[in-house]
């Protein structure tokens, strides 16, 4: 490994920028993006609004800012809960085998099944739509995603000779997988993980879009695209923003999970 | 991979062409598509609120005995004439002759008598059964004649009547009336695509056939307002007479292909409060959230400056109209002394929304005006199926916005404990009755600008601006009144070129 892949750089740098500003926006933003100043809505990109006021004078950079935040707060904590539930299914299944890794891996299918949206939209029927809602339904679809990737990576380690050595020297089926199996597995779980946040920052921003996300006065690229789109006519860059957003969010996570992949074992990539 | 993206994006295209190059489906019948935002649950105006349903039903499907043209002046419908004893208390209607319901059973006296017992019942479901307050007894004296006696003088009653509450419908199908309307009118039910569409067709055996022009009623039930105005660029609807999105009526005044005409409803949009629970039956609440809000900061940012502020429960095209729009000026610090002084401070309270913009939006905003006052209050929006069972019939809110469309409707405030405001006072209810039983018309006036003050001095709700009708309508379809007394719009009248 002599020099790191392009799409590795590049996906770092717009990662670096969407977390920084994330980050920054806790402690910093130009305006506080709740605060309406309705007289002076639609005011355009100038020193004083940076990219201008919406339309109940919010200032935009100031939303999308803090909306960055949210962005990051929900793929971060949605792909950490399923991630583990997933990896722990899955090591479970390949450390036991037989009778219980078939019941996981044929509920993680099923669960693969359900549409993701129509599982967010029945929880926002019961509990009301809210970012708790968005994080539940994110956490859900990445369970059978991980538990996947957990299990095909663990099966190999299982086959291993240092895996039988340690069976040979009496150690336990949870020691195993707790001190060898995981660590080995470490590296695809990561790359997963890293393109699972591109897909849950797309996912809270449909979600916000269709009003089972953030609700207001909550900042959220989904919503503020929601709320942009009968304003195409009057102020179309209300819609570009928060849709620029998206794009190097996702962006920057997909290439950065390409480049880990890329750089880490490409065997076990391939085969799984 | 590149190619695959490649094909799809050319059939995208080839899509949108296609799209773009149909002309809408012509027929040599003359068929309308009508925009509507808010879909009923029901079909049936004498059991259910909705407004819709008498927008879309009341003197199209369903009959009255009389209705209102656009001025607001009553007209006879199914009485062709009707006399008033001297006291003003027996009405004697002379029904029309040839009438008869869609399922082919005839119209006569004993189904207006049934109408009438069935809304004045005890257990009535009727939503206005205020309307029917006044009536003593209705009765057939002939099949073609019915005499109704009040007990006190109404001088809404003829108006009332026409309303879609008081709807005559018949024994044999007011049962199924919610799913399957059948009615006198010119036109007839067709079907119902729940979440899409309603589909009425012309009444050919209607008394007045002859003079109807439509042949075919599509309403397409649309809430969301960029998806509204996408269907009217695409002509797939002809008329939106209830357009929800003040901000893209430039874009349709500068496109030849419509029309767009401002009119004004007799809807009052409030921030109604549950006046029945704490903190709201606290009059220091209730005035401080008055002062918490900006009116003109939420006609501009919601309705982009297309509405005209109300300070109480009257629209401001009434004759009896008294402005008290600056009884509580906005101040956020006299907000935050009397939300000190009623120890309510720094609470939280939820405001539940429907989903028109023109709530989502007012809510919006209210949210931050109250914030500055330093209450938190949290926005929640529901769909209309809920808001009608838990905020309307259950009561379960602190506050919510709607418009309330009914014209005549201050009495909505003499309703009681059990009508969704929870506001239930003796000295309103005693109003209400002067206003209803006084016949001269300077003298009721005179009393609904006493019961405008009452209510706005006991800062029942908070009251923001009348809604206006903004319609967008194809060039060349005519006949929607451009501004309603009612919440019908008959569509006998409607052409299209």
């Amino acid at each position: 490994m002599t020099r790191l892949p392009v799409n590795l750089m590049i996906g770092a740098v717009l990662v670096g920028l969407v977390v920084a500003t994330a980050a920054l926006s806790l402690v910093w933003t130009p305006y506080d993006h709740t605060l309406l100043n309705i007289r002076d809505k639609f005011a355009p990109a100038s020193p004083v609004h940076w990219l201008g006021t919406d339309q109940l004078g919010r200032d935009v950079f100031s939303q999308l800012m803090a909306a960055a935040r949210n962005s990051v707060a929900v793929a971060l904590t949605a792909v950490f809960i399923g991630g583990s539930i997933g990896v722990s299914l899955g090591l479970l299944a390949s450390a036991i085998g037989g009778l219980v890794e078939d019941i996981v891996m044929r509920l993680a299918d099923i669960s693969f099944a359900f549409p993701a949206l129509l599982f967010a939209i029945m929880l926002a029927a019961v509990f009301g739509p809210s970012l708790t809602v968005a994080v539940v339904a994110i956490a859900f679809i990445n369970i059978p995603v991980f538990a996947r990737v957990a299990r095909a990576s663990a099966n190999q380690i299982w086959t291993r000779e240092y895996v039988f050595a340690a069976r040979a020297a009496g150690m336990g089926r949870f020691a195993i997988t707790r001190d060898h199996v995981l660590p080995n597995i470490a590296a695809p779980v990561i790359v997963q993980a890293t393109i699972e946040f591109a897909i849950a920052i797309l996912a809270e921003a449909a979600l916000s879009y269709l009003g089972l996300g953030a609700q207001p006065p909550a900042p959220s690229w989904g919503r503020m695209l929601s709320e942009a789109q009968t304003l195409m006519y009057l102020a179309p860059q209300l819609a570009i923003y928060p849709g620029l957003c998206i794009v190097v969010a996702v962006l920057g996570f997909s290439l950065l999970g390409d480049g880990l992949r890329d750089v880490t074992d490409p065997r076990l990539v391939r085969e799984r | 991979m590149p190619k695959k993206i490649w094909k799809s994006a050319m059939a995208i295209v080839a899509l949108a062409v296609s799209g773009a190059i149909t002309p809408a489906i012509a027929s040599a019948e003359s068929s309308i598509v009508i925009g509507l935002q808010q879909e009923p649950t029901s079909l049936d105006p004498t059991s259910d609120a909705t407004a819709s349903i008498d927008g879309m039903l009341a003197q199209n499907v369903y009959e009255s005995l009389t209705t209102v043209n656009q001025a607001g002046e009553v007209l006879p419908q199914l009485a062709e004439s009707w006399t008033v004893s001297d006291d003003g208390l027996n009405y004697t209607f002379t029904l029309v002759k040839g009438a008869t319901y869609h399922d082919g059973t005839a119209f006569d006296a004993q189904d207006v008598v049934f109408s009438f017992d069935r809304a004045m019942a005890e257990d009535s479901v009727n939503p206005s059964k205020g309307l029917f307050k006044s009536i003593e007894s209705v009765s057939a004296v002939d099949s073609g004649t019915v005499e109704i006696k009040l007990s006190k003088k109404d001088a809404f009653f003829l108006f009332n009547m026409a309303q879609g509450d008081a709807s005559i419908v018949a024994s044999e199908s007011y049962e199924t009336n919610n799913a399957t309307p059948v009615g006198t009118g010119p036109f007839k039910y067709d079907s119902w695509t729940r979440g899409d569409k309603l589909v009425l067709a012309k009444n050919a055996n209607h008394r007045n056939a002859g003079s109807v022009a439509l042949d075919r009623v599509e309403f397409k039930f649309i809430s969301d307002a960029a998806a509204a105005s996408a269907a009217l660029l695409s002509e797939e609807i002809d008329a939106f007479p209830g357009f929800p999105a003040p901000e893209l009526l430039p874009q349709f005044e500068a496109d030849p292909r419509f029309n767009v005409v401002v009119g004004s409803t007799e809807g009052e949009v409030i921030l109604a409060m549950n006046n029945s629970k704490p903190p709201f039956n606290d009059v220091r609440v209730r005035r401080a959230i008055n002062h918490a809000f900006d009116r003109d900061e939420i006609i501009d940012g919601a309705m982009y400056g297309q509405a005209v502020p109300i300070g109480s429960f009257y629209p401001p095209h009434g004759p009896a109209y008294v402005d008290l729009t600056s009884t509580y000026p906005h101040d956020t610090e006299q907000a935050k002394a009397l939300f000190e002084e009623a120890g309510v401070a720094g609470s939280t309270m939820t405001l539940r929304v429907p989903p028109f913009p023109y709530a989502t939006r007012s809510a919006e905003i209210i949210q931050a005006q109250l914030a500055e006052a330093g209450i938190d209050a949290k926005v929640e929006n529901v769909e209309w199926g809920f808001w009608i069972d838990e905020i309307y019939k259950k009561q379960n809110y602190d506050m919510t916005i709607i418009a309330h469309t009914s014209p005549n409707d201050l009495g909505n405030f003499a309703r009681g404990p059990k009508y969704f405001y929870g506001y239930d006072d003796a000295d309103y209810n005693d109003l209400w009755n002067r206003i209803s039983s006084e016949v001269d018309p300077e003298a009721r006036n005179a009393l609904l600008q006493e019961a405008q003050q009452y209510l706005t001095g006991q800062a029942v709700h908070g009251f923001l601006f009348q809604l206006p009708q903004l319609g967008v309508y194809k060039t060349g379809v005519d006949g929607f009144w451009p501004s309603r007394a009612v919440l019908f719009q008959p569509l006998a009248g409607v052409t299209m070129n």
